[in-house]
């Protein structure tokens, strides 16, 4: 699980508010829901929103709303991984449970410039800025999440083991 | 070893004493959904394979986030939640039950000591009665649906320490801001909260509620307050039998302790749009606002109602300013009716509105305008929350909403209070 894409920046405490608007809540599907998303952030931003970026928030994003509907909007519009100085704890959780990828390091949102091509292993949580050649250790899952993430989120998760639990 | 309540609940749970950071596999006591997260939830559990609910009576679904139905897109929602639950013959609570967070306590869902996983943020209320109780996504809730599992890392605690009597005028949510106000919004990331001290003690239910309710807007798992002879008085009112004994928690085995002595403390504003941008009203007083807006699973209990109406009374509100009223259950409306406190509300000018979330969360019942300000007792302020990025959301107490509702401006609710 290697990412590579170019950096798009949001600062701290980016609300689900902002993410997708509760009077959305009226779809699952990843791509209707990625037309409102960031509508908070303003056209302006909504534009640079490109499939396959790297987005990097600071502090405490996703907080708010236990809406899982907000890390589906994210997927939704191509973002490969969100790397944070930290995440809300339901968003943390959702975004692990429905396969969006996403890395906790301060250092690295710290230091990295918007624009800038990086380079994210999601597992290892190794993140190299392919243009200054830096890397950056995220703080690592602890192995059950390793699991999930590996089964591409909980719902995949659960049907193996109920398969297992078959045999 | 006593550790924190957070630590007696986990430990009490899995059998052996647990330690912070440890990850814990539990069996959850209640588990609930609304309509904002249940469909998804549903979703899920059909593609884990699940068949049936792990206990038909630990399962419970509230549609109070859009109730009733303001489009089809919802109404095909509600559709799918109710077909669910009629099949699985779990609890229902359906439009005008009110809030999820006022009816699953007061139906006596909730017990002291036990771990409740709930669909929405606001999950974090029912800690008030001594229980952990948490937010939790669709995914997890299917999970939990089928399971009756949960895994969570046991969090450190924070301990807030409040001494001293509130003043007249001054509320718990306005005690609830300052904190949050002191810490930011993520002071309490990954962590569990709890409260105590003579404040706490001397406040009702209804007002703990309000503590618990926002400890989320710190960024907190769960917030937690020792059961007393208050919380047995209004759990056995409910027929819930509060059978879990706390011991005295150990200073020692929180992370952090905060002490406050709240004699002194004013009527509080949080400011658009972040919940810890809080400040003394009286820096924000004279704000224009063309809405007032109580209810909520922070501040529509009855309580809340009353002292609102107490202010309102025999007056009117300002000619230029909306006041919206959403009871948090059927039973705070009923009962409101029986003390008279709903003719004083609408006599002044007040529109009510079905028991639910709607205004809150912007789904509908009072999308403000472009450019609006709104004056709000509920828990936040985010942009575009109640329907509108381009208006302003300022949170206050309910008697800074009823004041500020007959003035037309942010206005101070001492002076209405002597």
């Amino acid at each position: 699980m290697v990412f590579e894409g170019q950096v798009l920046k949001v600062g701290k405490n980016i609300d689900t508010d902002v993410i997708i608007p509760a009077r959305y809540l009226v779809t699952f599907d990843p791509l209707e829901l990625s037309v409102h998303c960031f509508e908070g952030l303003g056209e302006d931003f909504r534009a640079k929103l490109k499939p396959g970026s790297i987005l990097v928030a600071e502090e405490n994003f996703g907080c708010g709303s236990s809406r899982e509907h907000a890390p589906i909007a994210i997927k939704g519009c191509g973002i490969s991984c969100v790397i944070a100085s930290s995440f809300a704890r339901i968003f943390y959780r959702n975004a692990i449970n429905i396969g969006l990828p996403i890395v906790e390091c301060p250092e690295f949102v710290k230091e990295v410039q918007e624009g800038d091509k990086v380079a994210v292993s999601l597992l290892e949580g190794k993140i190299t800025n392919l243009k200054s050649g830096k890397t950056y250790q995220a703080k690592p899952f602890p192995p059950f999440l390793v699991e999930i993430i590996r089964a591409g989120g909980l719902v995949n998760w659960a049907k193996k083991r109920l398969k297992k639990e078959e045999k | 070893m006593r550790g924190t309540l957070t630590q007696q609940i986990f430990s009490a749970k899995v059998g052996r004493w647990v330690k912070p950071g440890e990850i814990v596999l539990v069996d959850v006591d209640f588990v609930m959904g609304q309509d904002g997260t249940a469909p998804l939830a549903i979703k899920a559990f059909e593609e884990m394979g699940g068949e049936k609910v792990f206990a038909e009576k630990k399962v419970a679904f509230v549609i109070d986030h859009s109730a009733p139905s303001p489009n089809q897109g919802v109404s095909e929602l509600h559709k799918r939640m109710r077909d669910f639950a009629w099949r699985q013959r779990i609890v229902l609570y359906d439009i005008g039950e009110g809030v999820c967070h006022q009816i699953i306590p007061e139906k006596g869902h909730v017990k002291p000591g036990s771990i409740v996983i709930g669909a929405d943020s606001h999950t974090c209320t029912y800690g008030a009665l001594g229980a952990f109780a948490t937010g939790v996504g669709s995914t997890d809730l299917a999970a939990a649906m089928i399971s009756g599992k949960m895994w969570f890392k046991v969090p450190e605690t924070i301990l807030f320490k409040l001494n001293g009597k509130l003043p007249t005028g001054v509320f718990s949510k306005d005690l609830i801001l300052f904190l949050i106000g002191q810490v930011t919004a993520d002071g309490a990331t990954y962590k569990a909260v709890e409260f105590e001290g003579s404040t706490i003690s001397s406040l009702s239910v209804d007002a703990r509620f309000t503590i618990c309710n926002m400890a989320i807007e710190m960024g907190g798992k769960a917030g937690l307050i020792a059961p007393d002879e208050k919380t047995r008085a209004w759990l056995e009112e409910r027929k819930v039998k509060a059978d879990f004994e706390f011991l005295e928690p150990d200073k020692d085995s929180y992370e952090k302790v905060y002490e406050f002595d709240v004699s002194a403390l004013e009527p509080q504003i949080a400011v658009p749009h972040r919940v810890d941008n809080v400040f003394p009203l009286s820096k924000y007083e004279g704000t224009r606002i063309n809405q007032a807006f109580l209810g909520t699973c922070t501040n529509g209990r009855l309580e809340d109602l009353e002292i609102a109406a107490r202010i309102l009374k025999g007056k009117r509100i300002h000619p230029e300013v909306r006041l919206i009223v959403a009871p948090a259950s059927r039973k705070v409306l009923l009962e409101a009716m029986e003390k008279g406190i709903i003719s004083v509300l609408i006599e002044a000018g007040a529109v009510l509105v079905t028991p639910g979330c709607g205004c809150c969360v912007g789904t509908h019942n009072g999308v403000p305008a472009s450019g609006e300000v709104v004056i709000s007792s509920s828990n936040r302020n985010f942009k575009g929350r109640m329907g509108n990025p381009d208006s302003s959301i300022f949170l206050a107490s309910p008697a800074t909403v009823a004041a500020s509702a007959i003035e037309g401006r942010i206005a101070d609710p001492r002076n209405y209070l002597n």
